[in-house]
């Protein structure tokens, strides 16, 4: 039986509350669902739970969909908004993330603030130009947020996905449908044109900044393109071997679905 | 710390320590249907029903639960019966370790998903782990039981 060793556990009533615990002590901190604390935490002073502050709601203001980052994967993976945004892209990465007991408990603001180098949802996020709200920092790109390790602590308040008519293309290569990806690839088309991300590659997920200004300079895009396109994204990210894959693998792969996912996406467009 | 849980529509008072976990307290108060396997979220026979949603019960937090609607097998009786019942006709049944952890999502399943085919079905269920069958005759069962309206 596995133990965590926790002083106190409380529901503030008020986010000021829950910041002034979250700050109090670097041994305090924020559950969010709580699906990963078994495996990544063994001691802590407070767990502070945002489960009274009212951040598990979908709603829509100005064609931005907000998403309370206590709002559950489960909740989003069948939100039919959500379904429809880029043909369902952060459903269906959501959909192949464990089983569906343990979508029920872990949460999107919990996804994003872990910074989870093995994450299928970061990498979507990034391809969907999301948004974040803090509670003391405002607002900022989930790319700032990420390119920012040293943020003061802060609480995630909600996570803005902007409702335009876009493609996406999502693919999460496991070696069993349980386990964590070797790599994840995501692909969005919009009228600001293409976004790529690859992730898992082991670290986590990253623009392919270069491919991506390569293929949005052509109106028309040639299988040739594809494929120089793939090798940048190869060129530019960088991979790792780890215990699930070797570099090379990954990067074979990289070159195979990011040519596969343009390819699919121009498709879905037309 | 005491915690008020609502546990198969019961009032309870359980006492427990900040950072126990659902499987361990609901055991320790004799819910013994609730079944410790790999005690880190991925075999799926400690599932419970948390607020009607089958969750992980060896990763949640009791604490988290305070106030909360818990419910074990025993809290869907004439259910798991049925269940139960079409799991033995198809032969389903082996050592028996998942089949309360089982009933509990299919009977969620039932709830949630309106005519599922056998692909929505799998993947519902992926995360319950059977060491002793190959599924197939508990996808009989679960395809028989789904569609018995008595």
């Amino acid at each position: 039986m596995m133990k965590l060793v926790v002083t106190e556990y409380l529901k503030p009533k008020s986010l000021e509350e829950a910041y002034s615990l979250f700050i109090e002590d670097k041994k305090n901190h924020i559950i969010a669902g709580g699906a990963w604390i078994k495996l990544s935490l063994k001691t802590a002073n407070k767990l502070i739970d945002l489960e009274e502050l009212k951040l598990n709601e979908i709603t829509e203001i100005d064609h931005v969909i907000e998403i309370g980052s206590m709002v559950t994967l489960r909740e989003i993976e069948i939100n039919p908004k959500i379904n429809r945004l880029y043909n369902g892209i952060l459903s269906s990465a959501i959909h192949k993330i464990m089983g569906v007991t343990i979508r029920n408990v872990a949460t999107l603001g919990g996804s994003v603030m872990g910074k989870y180098a093995f994450s299928d949802i970061i990498p979507v996020l990034l391809v969907l130009r999301t948004r974040l709200v803090f509670y003391k920092h405002g607002e900022m790109s989930l790319q700032e947020f990420l390119d920012n390790p040293k943020m003061e602590r802060d609480i995630l308040l909600k996570i803005l996905i902007k409702r335009d008519l876009g493609i996406g293309f999502f693919k999460k290569v496991a070696i069993t449908p349980l386990d964590f990806s070797i790599l994840n690839i995501a692909i969005s088309k919009n009228a600001e044109g293409f976004k790529i991300c690859v992730g898992a590659t082991p670290y986590i997920g990253k623009l392919a900044v270069k491919a991506m200004e390569y293929i949005n300079g052509f109106k028309n895009v040639s299988d040739e393109k594809l494929l120089n396109c793939a090798n940048l994204v190869v060129e530019e990210i960088k991979f790792s071997k780890n215990n699930r894959a070797s570099k090379e693998y990954r990067e074979e792969l990289a070159k195979v679905y990011v040519k596969r996912g343009l390819k699919k996406v121009i498709a879905n467009e037309g | 710390m005491k915690v008020n849980l609502i546990v198969n529509n019961q009032k309870k008072i359980f006492e427990c320590e900040p950072g126990d976990f659902l499987l361990d307290t609901l055991r320790t108060y004799n819910y013994l249907s609730v079944r410790r396997g790999c005690d880190t979220t991925n075999c799926g026979v400690c599932t419970i029903l948390f607020d009607g949603k089958p969750v992980p019960s060896c990763s949640v937090l009791t604490a988290k639960a305070n106030g909360h609607q818990i419910t074990t097998v025993e809290g869907i009786q004439a259910e798991a019966t049925k269940i139960g019942k079409h799991f033995g006709d198809e032969g389903a049944d082996q050592c028996g370790y998942c089949n309360p952890s089982l009933a509990l999502t299919v009977y969620a399943m039932k709830k949630e998903l309106n005519n599922p085919n056998m692909e929505e079905i799998k993947e519902y269920l992926v995360s319950n782990l059977c060491r002793c069958t190959g599924y197939i005759a508990q996808e009989r069962a679960i395809k028989s039981y789904l569609g018995d309206e008595s």
